[in-house]
């Protein structure tokens, strides 16, 4: 908060070129993909020209020249000098990924390798088709200088006073210099009512009698000396420095121009994102002193204050409404991370010989600014993957019946207060067997398992997994795919597989709405409360006493409808004594791990269902295995969320022989 | 009373930096990101000094200033215009439409308030 003015012009500056290279690529994207009009080079050209006026400003010399080379072939673009051509589009392209390294670096204090963008620079002046940009003026020089003095004759045209120029106020400038001498001129002055009242008559003489340069008189003059007569000369009869002989003045021939574009830019505010989480988290208090209220009210017989509950329940309602809103303030478009995909499908594309189209649909779709900008690296992974294991070669394609171009398909939508992001190919698919075999042979797997199709493709997020038969430099070795996953847990999602063998693959990214709030379930196991995050329970049950089965070794799996759920019993899980041990006395609240299927967590009762804030536990006491972090409840007590990704019961290794997890547990 | 200057760029940099320089300097400033509002809050408010970009959306510098010239509360009102270093053409044409002076950017902070200083009366 205390940064200093210019600190924060340079944080504007930014942030602001951050969304100008944004909405450079997009519109870059358009024109590449023949979409553009007039209005999307305009467009460009003003993001790059603001880039590089705001760069000028805190002397980002390396940013300026860059901007100015893609400014200037934008200008000739724009005026359709030179093509927008493909070729054209994509030195533009070069050009705001060099401006982003560098103002990423600027940013960061930082430093990019000098001379990256001389190459490029190059290309742009080469890209000008001779054209030469507009010729920049000539740098003034002082000129010749006089201890005496000069002399200035000066006749105003009627566009100086049009301008709103005052011939007074030049003479107050010109007496910053020294002494000035005025001799008016009005014999062209008209008689009164033959004069125009816009007109220009007056003419002066004015005698500077002081050492100055003729770049200092002349800078007094400078935005007149179009709209005037004048001269300027040295006192005490030296020969004529300078004369400036006036223009003809252009008529204004210029037409009502640029169209008001319908396109208004949506009206926006700036925040520091360090407020609006003060915001979410005062909701966050009073979410959990509104079900504090709700708990005391609930005890209150209803004869005693029968206003009460209808009132709370109002409550609820605005408040929810008041969260939800709060929240929308922190969510963002995915459009700014899939707005990135298609050049680098397009650029992959070319760099691997397919032919490949993207489809992006729900763009603007939105969701918390932290997912987004956290989505960009799984997504840009999974992409690579598809592009390069994924869609076949027009050759492979057409040999199997299919079209010579591949299509990926990446879309976003919300779901019942999640984001679905599916990101789909028409490729080769998974190849089982390959993947089978190199677990094995890697020793991922029991040489004799014999496993489902699903279990097949969930084998590919184990870590170090690799099938690319040769590692290629686009998608690495493949090793990723259990970073990937890991990225998306960390951010409170899931990721799913399907995929048919010739047909493609999709994967399906599901991820919560925001970070900062969750319903959950509230359980208690002993004298302790936990909440389990309801997006992750499949369902709740009170086992039969026949449904359940030690193992060899230890530990007990529930049979349900044929499968064999191993249990985890909390109470044990975390040592708290008086917890219920008998799974047959508790209940079962079975919930999908990511890692390692379903899982029955034992606990002694169900207390409720209801919002809760989520309180970082990380950034105010420490990793806790198990715990994804914690919150306050309605009555004022504290209650762990259990991480479930995180869990693992003790009986799954032994049971479930062949999962992937338990397998690479070992 | 403090004079009052507008500045209007779409580039929220630039808007504030020339805030922030006049300010520091005693003016008093408001800011509009493009031409169209910045002639719908002069229309109402008009002040002592109008500084403007010329590419911008919605309504560019250039017509902006025209506009303005066409309103008799802005007939004698001293409009500066922001320019680039190589863009003659456009400082001809903003001339034309009726502009005072002009400012090349990026310029020097105590260069905008000298040429504040030297276009009001």
């Amino acid at each position: 908060m205390s940064a200093s003015p210019l600190d924060q012009l340079r944080a504007t500056y930014f942030e602001e070129c951050a969304e100008l290279l944004d909405s450079a690529y997009a519109q870059l994207n358009a024109l590449h993909e023949g979409e553009g009009d007039g209005e999307t080079i305009h467009a460009l050209f003003r993001a790059i020209h603001s880039i590089k006026g705001g760069g000028g400003v805190f002397g980002f010399a390396r940013i300026v020249a860059l901007a100015h080379a893609m400014e200037t072939l934008l200008d000739l673009m724009r005026d359709g000098a030179v093509p927008s051509d493909p070729a054209r589009v994509m030195l533009v392209l070069r050009g705001a990924d060099i401006l982003a390294d560098l103002l990423g670096a600027e940013r960061s204090n930082g430093t990019v390798p000098g001379g990256v963008e001389d190459g490029l620079v190059a290309d742009l002046a080469e890209a000008l088709d001779g054209h030469g940009g507009p010729q920049a003026e000539a740098a003034p020089t002082d000129g010749p200088r006089t201890e005496a003095g000069w002399r200035i004759r000066f006749a105003p045209q009627p566009a100086l006073y049009r301008n709103a120029n005052d011939p007074l106020l030049l003479v107050r400038d010109l007496r910053r210099l020294g002494p000035v001498e005025v001799v008016a001129d009005l014999s062209r002055l008209p008689a009164l009512d033959a004069m125009d009242p816009e007109g220009a008559y007056c003419a002066w003489t004015f005698e500077l009698t002081a050492a100055a340069t003729l770049a200092q008189v002349e800078e007094v003059f400078e935005f007149v000396v179009d709209d005037c007569d004048m001269s300027i000369e040295p006192l005490g009869g030296a020969e004529v420095a300078a004369i400036v002989e006036a223009d003809v003045p252009a008529e204004a021939t210029a037409q009502a121009q640029a169209p008001a574009r319908a396109e208004m830019a949506a009206q926006s505010v700036r925040v520091d994102v360090a407020k609006v989480d003060r915001l979410v988290n005062l909701v966050g208090e009073l979410v959990i002193n509104q079900s504090m209220l709700v708990q005391m009210g609930s005890t209150l017989p209803p004869e005693v204050c029968p206003g009460l509950i209808a009132g709370l329940e109002t409550l609820s309602q605005h408040l929810r409404e008041l969260q939800e809103g709060v929240m929308a303030i922190r969510t963002q478009p995915v459009k700014s991370v899939f707005g990135r995909m298609p050049r680098l499908v397009r650029e992959l594309s070319a760099q691997l010989g397919k032919d490949i189209r993207l489809i992006v649909t729900g763009e603007g779709t939105e969701i918390d600014k932290t997912v987004v900008e956290q989505l960009a690296d799984p997504l840009t992974h999974l992409l690579r993957n598809a592009l390069d294991h994924g869609i076949e070669t027009p050759e492979q394609r057409v040999a199997v019946g299919k079209p010579p171009q591949g299509t990926v398909l990446l879309s976003a939508e919300q779901r019942s207060g999640r984001i679905v992001i599916v990101l789909a190919d028409d490729g080769r698919g998974i190849d089982r067997a390959r993947v089978l075999a190199r677990a094995k042979e890697r020793g991922l797997v029991a040489p004799d398992a014999s496993m489902t199709d699903s279990e097949i493709d969930e084998l590919i997020f184990l870590p170090g997994f690799s099938t690319a038969a040769a590692v290629s430099s686009v998608s690495g070795r493949g090793v990723g795919m259990d970073v990937v996953r890991r990225n998306i847990q960390g951010l409170g999602g899931r990721i799913a597989i399907e995929s048919v063998t010739g047909q493609g693959s999709r994967f399906i990214l599901s991820l919560p709405l925001t970070l900062a709030v969750m319903d959950g379930l509230v359980v208690s196991v002993g004298e302790e409360t936990y909440v389990v995050p309801i997006t992750s329970i499949v369902e709740s049950l009170r086992p039969r006493r026949a449904d359940i089965h030690p193992l060899v070794g230890g530990g007990e799996v529930l049979a349900i409808r044929g499968a064999y759920i191993p249990l985890l019993k909390l109470g044990r899980h975390f040592g708290m004594h008086g917890a219920i041990d008998d799974p047959a006395r508790g209940i079962v609240v079975i919930v999908e791990t990511d890692s390692a299927g379903q899982l029955g967590v034992v606990v002694d009762e169900l207390v409720g269902q209801q919002q809760i804030v989520v309180k970082s536990l990380e950034s105010n006491y420490g990793r806790i295995g198990g715990v994804s972090g914690a919150t306050i409840l309605g009555n004022g007590r504290v209650a762990l969320i259990l991480d479930v990704a995180g869990l693992s019961g003790p009986g799954e290794r032994l049971q479930r022989r062949t999962a992937p997890q338990a397998i690479a547990l070992q | 009373m403090a004079k009052r200057v507008m500045t209007v760029d779409d580039s929220k940099t630039m808007r504030d930096l020339v805030a922030f320089t006049l300010r520091e300097a005693g003016f008093e400033v408001s800011e509009a990101e493009d031409g169209k509002k910045a002639l719908a809050a002069l229309q109402a408010a008009p002040v002592d000094v109008v500084i403007t970009d010329l590419n911008m959306p919605n309504m560019d510098g250039v017509t902006l200033i025209r506009s303005l010239r066409t309103l008799p509360a802005f007939r004698s009102t001293p409009i500066l215009m922001l320019t680039t270093e190589f863009d003659a053409a456009k400082k001809a044409e903003g001339k034309s439409a009726g502009a005072t002076g002009w400012l090349v950017k990026p310029f020097d902070p105590k260069k905008l308030v000298d040429v504040v200083n030297r276009v009001l009366g």
